[in-house]
């Protein structure tokens, strides 16, 4: 590794209305390096990287990039081919591949010359073999990239950056789909692939992969870079510190009894469309005073699961009772009835009706409550006060709360919802990704209200892609895996991983 | 590059604002072919006016033409609040026009007083049942209701004809394909006397108002909105939505069949197959128009209903063709529509365009 520099961001800033994306952004990355980007949801990483790629204009401030020679040449901003040209890749957190052909086509797509009668593909797999070679970074070049796995394909992603002969990797998120494993292995090829000379920045608010694999760390929040250091000076509190401001709230988990089952699923089976809501004859217990953590990877049944703890599903047999009574006939209604709260996984889709007010949403699973209405007519000022009362005990800001409620932000939406739930002091809860896509004060927030809820006595079905979500806050874990539950016999990080991606534990 | 984005907020002035530029610039743009037609712009709109304003007669037109269209509009806009693309107001039309006329002409021995209210509710109930059983296809079978409710309007006229020439006609028509008329104490009470204005205004407006607050203010009307603006949501929240989707569908086919009673138990009293002048998409026109809201049905079946009775006199006065009518008709919507969404969205230059993330 040399210390020759590749690329220099320079007093970079945007701002979007009154929304300061970037303020004054500087950043240097050497050749061969790894350098990781961290920050919260809103920091303004991925707004950097698009500047850099060209997708935005900045404000003020310039970039330079390495030629070949390794002369730093300013970059024209704003032209996306121009940054493709210079040798910066990116790979997006949304894989941009087309589905229907095959990974060696994906790759060479797009760079070809446009009026060519004849493609030269021979030559064109030689090159893309020549660099599978050189980093290690496997992929079935003849499957159609729709039958590949997600691992596969953030390869076959990668491929193509380097096809186009990149110098400079961004990488957005690039482990928030993998397992473990495959996390592991895509660092090792980026190892590899560094060694070579490449320089790769990765965008990322997993702490524990960051220390582990980047040589250095920058910090963004608010739009600004608040600290950068060699990642062998850093450990993982300071860094939580910079990324927040303050210390991380720290969650009290003390042991608790488990009390009566609250939730139990026999032998339930759903026949869903696909694999992700595919149930093969599920077993499972909560009780009260416990959290049950679900990990897995994407995609393995997760939304089955919380479709029939919803009430969505039609499973095609099984048991299923909550707080010890059967559940004839599944239908939202009836779960809500029975005293299950549920925080859905896409919060905008099935969560709020963005087009109706704050106080509309807080009710909407209580419309037959009298609370609410008298002879089928709602009563305004109960709904006004109600709403009042929520927002101000869960925090929702926003403009009002007879705004619509697709004005909130991410985590407004989100508390919106823990407040609809919580309020009514369900014995079931059933948290599905309830952190995703929140920044750490929020999903802290989270947290920390199902540690209440499961204090003052309610179970807890908490599904997350996120092992370390899991680990901090479920007291027991089971792993879904292509729609069958398996119970893991303990804690351990490296044993759920390998339970998760389908080896015998 | 431009980009298209959606607007934070929506003020309340452009909300309002709108539909009567839109109103405005359609007129303008009708001068056109007015000029190619020989005729003074200026003097064919002052005739225009006065077949409107002119006199209570004028009015009264205006207003007997708008009563079928605030029926039909209101089908229209409380189907689509849910979604639920009800195209098949026409044939619901006929339905009920058709139920009007079979109990009304002295089928059932009813008292006096007992008839009218029957034939009200009936012929409601017929236009349910037009939409009701599209709504049964698409919840039961995925068919989606866009070409079933509109097929089923070829189908249904057809079938009025046949009808019309078989068990419903009047054995006193001489041949002509025409039904007995509804019985005296069948028919809506005119409201002026010497006037076709008759009080199937009175109940459409009513309806308006009720669903106006209903919408608004109602258990029923939240969960229809829900519906509406996000399925998977109200799903979610124990909403039932099929139940939600039928409610509506009877509503909506009801009004449509309402505005055959009224055109046959207040204006015609007695059905023929040329009763309505497509009087069911012209109510998909008003409910657009309208933004959805049964207030602003009203006001929007007054406009059209006055465009079209205003160009009958102009093109008589003038001598162009009244089809002029139908040419202002489309070009408000069409203004109407574009100016929607300029109301909603804003357009902007790509590089300053997505929002921090």
């Amino acid at each position: 590794m040399t210390d020759s520099t590749v690329l220099k961001l320079n007093g970079l800033s945007k701002q979007f209305g009154p929304v300061v994306a970037n303020d004054d952004v500087s950043l240097t990355l050497n050749r061969g390096e790894v350098l990781a980007l961290l920050g919260e949801n809103g920091a303004g990483k991925t707004t950097l990287m698009n500047m850099l790629f060209g997708h935005y204009l900045p404000d003020s401030g310039t970039i330079e990039v390495a030629d070949t020679a390794g002369q730093l040449q300013p970059l024209p901003l704003g032209h996306p081919q121009l940054a493709l040209a210079a040798g910066v890749g990116m790979v997006h957190q949304h894989f941009t591949l087309a589905e229907n052909i095959s990974a060696l086509d994906n790759i060479t797509l797009g760079s070809e010359p446009l009026f060519s009668l004849r493609r030269n593909r021979r030559a064109a797999r030689r090159r893309v073999e020549e660099i599978i070679a050189q980093s290690g970074l496997n992929a079935p070049l003849d499957t159609p990239v729709g039958r590949l796995s997600v691992g596969e394909r953030q390869r076959v992603e990668i491929l193509k950056a380097l096809y186009r002969q990149a110098r400079i990797l961004v990488l957005d998120e690039p482990t928030a789909v993998l397992t473990p494993q495959e996390a592991d292995t895509l660092f090792e090829n980026i190892r590899m692939m560094t060694n070579d000379g490449l320089s790769v920045i990765f965008i990322s608010h997993k702490l524990r992969e960051v220390l582990a694999f980047s040589d250095r760390i920058a910090v963004l929040r608010h739009g600004r870079k608040v600290g950068e250091m060699a990642t062998s000076e850093a450990d993982e509190t300071s860094i939580a510190r910079m990324m927040v401001g303050a210390e991380t709230p720290e969650l009290a988990s003390a042991a608790m009894t488990p009390g009566a089952p609250v939730l139990t699923m026999s032998d339930v089976s759903v026949a869903g469309r696909s694999k992700r809501d595919t149930l093969n004859g599920v077993n499972l217990t909560v009780h009260a005073h416990e959290i049950l953590g679900i990990a897995g990877v994407s995609g393995n049944g997760q939304s089955g699961l919380a479709d029939v703890i919803s009430g969505l599903a039609h499973p095609e047999q099984g048991l299923i009772k909550v707080n010890e009574v059967e559940i004839d006939t599944l239908s939202p209604a009836a779960m809500v009835q029975a005293g299950v709260g549920r925080i859905p996984e896409d919060r905008h889709r099935e969560g709020i009706v963005g087009a109706m007010s704050v106080a509309e949403n807080m009710i909407i699973e209580r419309l037959d409550d009298g609370g609410v209405q008298s002879r089928g007519l709602l009563r305004r000022e109960a709904m006004q006060a109600n709403a009042e009362r929520l927002a101000q005990a869960y925090d929702v800001r926003g403009p009002g709360v007879n705004a619509p409620a697709r004005l909130l932000s991410g985590g407004n939406i989100q508390k919106l919802i823990l407040a609809r739930v919580f309020d009514r002091a369900p014995q079931l809860i059933l948290a599905n990704q309830p952190t995703r896509g929140l920044d750490m004060g929020a999903a802290a927030e989270v947290g920390r209200r199902l540690l209440e809820a499961r204090e003052r006595g309610a179970g807890v079905v908490l599904v997350s892609e996120d092992l370390d979500e899991i680990l901090g806050l479920a007291d027991r874990i089971m792993v879904i895996r292509d729609g069958e539950l398996h119970q893991t016999p303990g804690r351990d990080r490296e044993q759920i991983g390998l339970m998760m991606a389908g080896e015998p534990a | 590059m431009i980009r298209i984005e959606p607007r934070q907020t929506q003020s309340r002035a452009f909300t309002l604002g709108v539909p009567i530029l839109s109103a405005v610039i359609a007129l303008a743009f009708a001068a056109i072919p007015l000029l190619a037609a020989g005729a003074n712009p200026i003097a064919a709109y002052a005739e225009m006016y006065r077949g409107v304003f002119g006199s209570v007669f004028a009015f009264s037109e205006v207003l007997t033409r708008a009563t079928p269209l605030i029926f039909t509009g209101l089908a229209a806009a409380l189907a689509f609040r849910a979604k639920l693309w009800n195209i098949g107001a026409e044939g619901q039309l006929y339905l009920g026009a058709m139920a009007a006329v079979a109990i009304g002409s002295g089928v059932l021995d009813v008292s006096g007083i007992l008839l009218l209210p029957l034939i009200v509710v009936l012929g409601a109930a017929a236009g349910a049942a037009g939409m009701v059983a599209p709504t049964y296809l698409k919840t039961r079978f995925g068919a989606d209701e866009v070409v079933t409710t509109l097929l089923l309007n070829f189908i249904i006229l057809i079938f009025v004809q046949m009808m019309l020439e078989g068990p419903l006609q009047d054995p006193m028509s001489l041949g002509w394909p025409q039904s007995a008329p509804v019985l005296e104490q069948g028919m809506l009470p005119p409201l002026l006397e010497r006037m076709r204005v008759h009080s199937g205004l009175i109940l459409a407006l009513i309806l308006a108002g009720m669903a106006q607050f209903m919408l608004a203010r109602s258990v029923w009307g939240f969960r229809l909105r829900a519906v509406g603006e996000n399925a998977a949501a109200a799903r979610h929240a124990g909403i039932n939505v099929k139940r939600s989707l039928y409610g509506v569908a009877i509503l909506s086919g009801g009004l449509a069949g309402l505005a055959g009673v009224s055109e046959v138990a207040g204006l015609k009293g007695y059905l023929t197959a040329d009763l309505s002048p497509g009087f069911g998409y012209t109510g998909i026109v008003v409910a657009m128009l309208a933004g959805l809201s049964p207030v602003g049905v009203v006001i929007a079946a007054l406009f059209i209903a006055s465009v079209f009775v205003g160009a009958d006199s102009m093109s008589r006065a003038m001598g162009v063709s009244s089809f002029l009518a139908d040419l202002v008709v489309s070009m408000s919507l069409l203004c109407v529509l574009v100016g929607g969404f300029v109301a909603r969205y804003r357009i902007v230059r790509a590089s300053t365009a997505r929002a921090a993330s």
